[in-house]
């Protein structure tokens, strides 16, 4: 499990191949990442991400600790951005290893779903009339319900 | 004393990021109720609890967490992250 908070840019393809290095015998691997979407009208200057250090690692290991737990994982892989963000870069990454598909597709998007609503990060989205705190999404919670198990 | 942290825009309507106060709040809430007393920029950052989350020594907690022992209180809007 590696986990990596960081302002600098990284390269997807390469943070890859580093990571199926270390996982000799996976079968299986997958990996996720999230760009910098622009607005509909065009007008994104930037993204400025802001995390709470400290709890931003914490929540990102209890997360991926909890995905190895649930799905037989030979190793996972979450690399997120902060600071200022330009259109079309990458913000964050998800990678798991694991025998076979299944294990390996649930345990990423487990990764994202609780990424998205439970790690400290918050985004701002900068055009040219402003700065504007992107607004947490009702479907982004309801999806945690989905991973709830039973008692 | 304990360290309050505030992100994103409760950062931006309190107008820092950290402080320490002394308080007698006996939960998370009762400390929100205390603060947005303080001035303008407390109370609009505040207005709303439900759209605030709190976390007690860097972990998501309850309005009705207590804070006896916190260290570290901190207040932000729902998280945006991914």
């Amino acid at each position: 499990m590696t986990i990596r908070v960081q302002a600098d840019r990284f390269d997807m393809g390469a943070e890859l191949n580093a990571f199926a290095a270390t996982q000799t015998g996976a079968g299986a691997l997958v990996s996720f990442t999230g760009i910098v979407r622009d607005l509909a009208s065009g007008d994104l200057d930037a993204m400025e991400i802001e995390h709470y250090p400290g709890m931003t690692e914490k929540a990102l290991a209890g997360i991926a600790a909890e995905a190895t737990r649930r799905w037989s994982l030979a190793g996972s892989l979450i690399i997120h951005r902060y600071g200022r963000l330009a259109p079309d870069d990458p913000i964050m990454m998800v990678a798991t290893a694991a025998c076979h598909r299944g294990d390996a597709f649930a345990a990423a998007e487990y990764l994202m779903d609780y990424l998205k609503s439970r790690a400290p990060f918050w985004k701002k989205e900068i055009t040219a009339a402003g700065a504007t705190w992107v607004q947490a999404r009702e479907a982004d919670e309801d999806a945690l319900g989905r991973w709830s198990e039973p008692d | 004393m304990i360290d309050l942290r505030y992100f994103a825009w409760l950062r931006e309507r309190v107008g820092t990021g950290h402080e320490q106060v002394e308080t007698g709040a006996a939960t998370v809430a009762d400390l929100i109720a205390e603060l947005r007393q303080r001035d303008e920029g407390y109370a609009l950052a505040f207005a709303d609890p439900g759209a605030i989350r709190a976390a007690i020594d860097q972990e998501l907690v309850g309005m009705d967490a207590p804070l006896a022992g916190a260290r570290e209180v901190a207040f932000f809007p729902p998280m945006t992250g991914g």
